[in-house]
């Protein structure tokens, strides 16, 4: 296993898409932060770039590497190879090097200026954010041989959960506004991995404001450190299920 | 000679008047044992001095002109049956003083300290320890209440009183008191022309100051830390409010500074910080807000579209989630003038203002006003662009809710 991952890192660190990632993601954190004099403005601007960039990449570059990868695959499977131990190396050889590009490009800007409780959080959501997208890059690939369609895919779910979840919600509580839906609403954000991720920064850089009377309820819940272990704990579960889903269907997939 | 020699003799005479005013000592090994048998040895203008020790004597009522001055800080305990200590009369004196465990009674309102009907009394340098109210002041006149600690461990509201707490009063000065615990910090009803100042009033249970009806009252710099509900000041005209720092009020009712039909007032250089709502007006008019810090708030100030003619200048919006929020579209109020930590324009001419006006009215602090459990959506993508092209063009947002002249820089305050 050991070999293929090795194998995988090179071949991406030959690719250089990622490595220029890398270098987008730390003139952006490094700018951000050096332009303005207070860091919550960086950080602000570093929490976009988590919501849209970072999940935009992932799932695009991964899927058709994943895509491109075919001959690689089919190669290897002629081997006496476990077909779960090729999809585990791919899924580490990727998920490394984008928790790579991320440590490298802005979790160091982030823990030189920032090195607070929103720094820490931002980074671990970071890291985890790209986990789940190279994750569901490998649904998407799965679930067609087509590579367009694969790749159409995989925009889609960026879009849904980066855009159109957002649109969604907004709709809902104006719809539903006359009712007591606080509660419902943590339920709905557990659904998409980037409204968690973006809760759980906002709890951190707007208490002042979450501690009003809605903002009271999610603070309850995901201020606490069972709430928090919660949301991290469905967070890895949105790594997880995708990949697991992926990894059924490889197995039994004709080749 | 003779004329002025009289005089002399009157002088003397006066002079022999004053020492004749003696000093009772009270202790346990003194000849006193206890404050009611001084009281009762004591003439006018006498001073009894207390020295360090325990004394349930219940309620202590002083009917006439005296000082009283606690060495070592003795212990008068009310056992939480009595009112500990009710001053009756004009011009006395309170030094130094642990009077704690006041009784609790709906009806009669015991505190630890209380006036009744009296001027010219200073309460000076005492330890309020767990009472029903601390200090209470009914029909007082130029009382003087300095450097006091009270402190109460309130779990309800209901069940625990103000810390000081004034009613009809007048030219009172509250100064360099410490209150915590209590239900409201500081409370005032029909006071006027009164002084609070450099006190700290923090975790009480509802307000840290509240006033109703009070009149031509100054505030000036005291720390409001952490309360219930932040400050509420509701009814009166004529406030200064200047210096005050106004610190972590959270929750959906809890405000730094509450303005409920205030009228013709001015608030000058406070710090409003890490509130949920820095700053609530709900029918007030003719206030200048001016040199004022809000930094890191939720809503830095919210103004309910039933006030109008409110001057809102030179201020600092720093850090705040929304810089203002209103529940119309009506504005009658102007925002002339401030420096916004958001604001994006720019300055061809180099005056130091911006030359594009700013909307301190997101979209989304609208949204929010209107629908509360919208705030989850906060800083996401659609959020921010839907926020970014309201204030290209203006749709939801009352459109002449602008400051004209953003400053391009943070005024130094």
């Amino acid at each position: 296993m050991n070999k293929i991952v090795k194998f995988i890192l090179l071949d991406i660190l030959k690719n250089k898409i990622v490595v220029l990632y890398t270098l987008l993601l730390a003139v952006f954190s490094w700018s951000a932060f050096g332009m303005e004099d207070n860091s919550t403005k960086g950080i602000l601007t570093l929490l976009n770039l988590i919501l849209l960039t970072v999940p935009l990449i992932a799932i695009l570059f991964s899927t058709i590497y994943i895509y491109n990868s075919s001959e690689f695959i089919e190669l290897l499977l002629s081997q006496p190879i476990k077909r779960k131990k090729i999809w585990s190396s791919m899924f580490v050889g990727l998920i490394t090097s984008f928790i790579l590009a991320f440590t490298i490009g802005a979790g160091i800007p982030l823990l030189i200026y920032a090195p607070t409780n929103v720094g820490l959080m931002m980074f671990a959501i970071g890291i985890i954010i790209s986990a789940v997208f190279v994750s569901l890059a490998f649904l998407s690939s799965i679930l067609t041989r087509d590579k367009a369609k694969g790749i159409g895919i995989a925009v889609l779910l960026w879009m849904y959960f980066a855009l159109l979840f957002d649109a969604l919600v907004l709709f809902l509580t104006f719809q539903f506004g006359d009712y007591p839906i606080e509660k419902m609403m943590v339920g709905i954000t557990a659904t998409s991995p980037i409204d968690l991720a973006r809760i759980m920064v906002l709890l951190h850089l707007d208490v002042s404001a979450m501690m009003g009377y809605t903002g009271a309820i999610f603070k309850d819940f995901f201020g606490t450190p069972l709430g928090l272990s919660i949301a991290f704990a469905l967070l890895v579960l949105w790594i997880a299920i995708p990949y697991w889903i992926s990894l059924r269907l490889f197995k039994t997939r004709d080749l | 000679m003779v004329k002025s020699l009289t005089c002399y003799f009157v002088l003397l005479l006066l002079c022999i008047g004053n020492l004749d005013a003696k000093q009772i000592h009270v202790g346990k090994n003194q000849a006193i044992k206890t404050i009611k048998a001084a009281l009762v040895a004591s003439g006018p203008r006498d001073t009894i001095m207390i020295h360090s020790g325990m004394y349930h004597e219940g309620n202590i009522e002083i009917t006439q002109p005296l000082t009283i001055i606690g060495i070592d800080l003795p212990i008068i305990d009310g056992d939480r049956k009595f009112e500990v200590i009710s001053i009756k009369s004009d011009s006395v004196t309170i030094k130094g003083l642990r009077v704690q465990h006041s009784g609790y009674a709906t009806l009669d309102d015991p505190g630890g300290i209380k006036i009744y009907n009296g001027s010219h009394i200073l309460i000076e340098e005492n330890e309020l320890f767990d009472n029903f109210f601390g200090i209470y002041i009914l029909f007082g006149k130029k009382c003087h209440i300095k450097n006091n600690r009270i402190v109460a461990f309130g779990k309800t509201e209901d069940r625990i009183g103000n810390g000081i707490h004034a009613w009809k009063s007048d030219s009172l000065i509250i100064e360099g008191n410490d209150i915590s615990g209590c239900r409201d910090g500081i409370y005032f009803e029909f006071v006027t022309h009164s002084l609070v100042w450099r006190n700290i009033s923090y975790s009480n249970l509802r307000y840290g100051l509240h006033f109703m009806f009070s009149n031509n009252d100054s505030y000036i710099t005291n720390i409001f830390k952490n309360n219930g509900a932040g400050v509420a000041v509701m009814f009166t005209k004529g406030v200064k409010m200047f210096n005050n720092t106004f610190i972590e009020n959270w929750g959906d009712a809890a405000y730094g500074l509450l303005l409920k039909e205030i009228s013709d007032s001015y608030i000058f250089n406070n710090k409003f910080i890490r509130n949920t709502s820095g700053i609530y007006m709900e029918g007030t008019n003719r206030i200048t807000v001016e040199k004022n810090v809000f930094e890191s708030n939720g809503w830095a100030m919210r103004i309910q579209a039933s006030c109008m003619d409110n001057d809102v200048k030179l201020n600092n919006f720093i850090g705040n989630t929304f810089d203002i929020g209103t529940n119309g579209t009506l504005v009658l109020n102007n925002f002339d003038g401030n420096f916004w930590d958001k604001y994006e324009g720019y300055d061809l001419t180099r005056d130091g203002f911006g030359d594009v006006p700013y909307h301190p009215l997101s979209l989304f602090s609208v949204i929010v006003e209107q629908n509360p459990p919208a705030m989850l959506l906060y800083r996401s993508t659609m959020v921010s662009l839907l926020d970014k092209s309201e204030k290209v063009l203006p749709s939801l947002t009352p459109e002449n809710f602008i400051d004209n002249k953003p400053r391009m820089r943070a005024l130094p305050l």
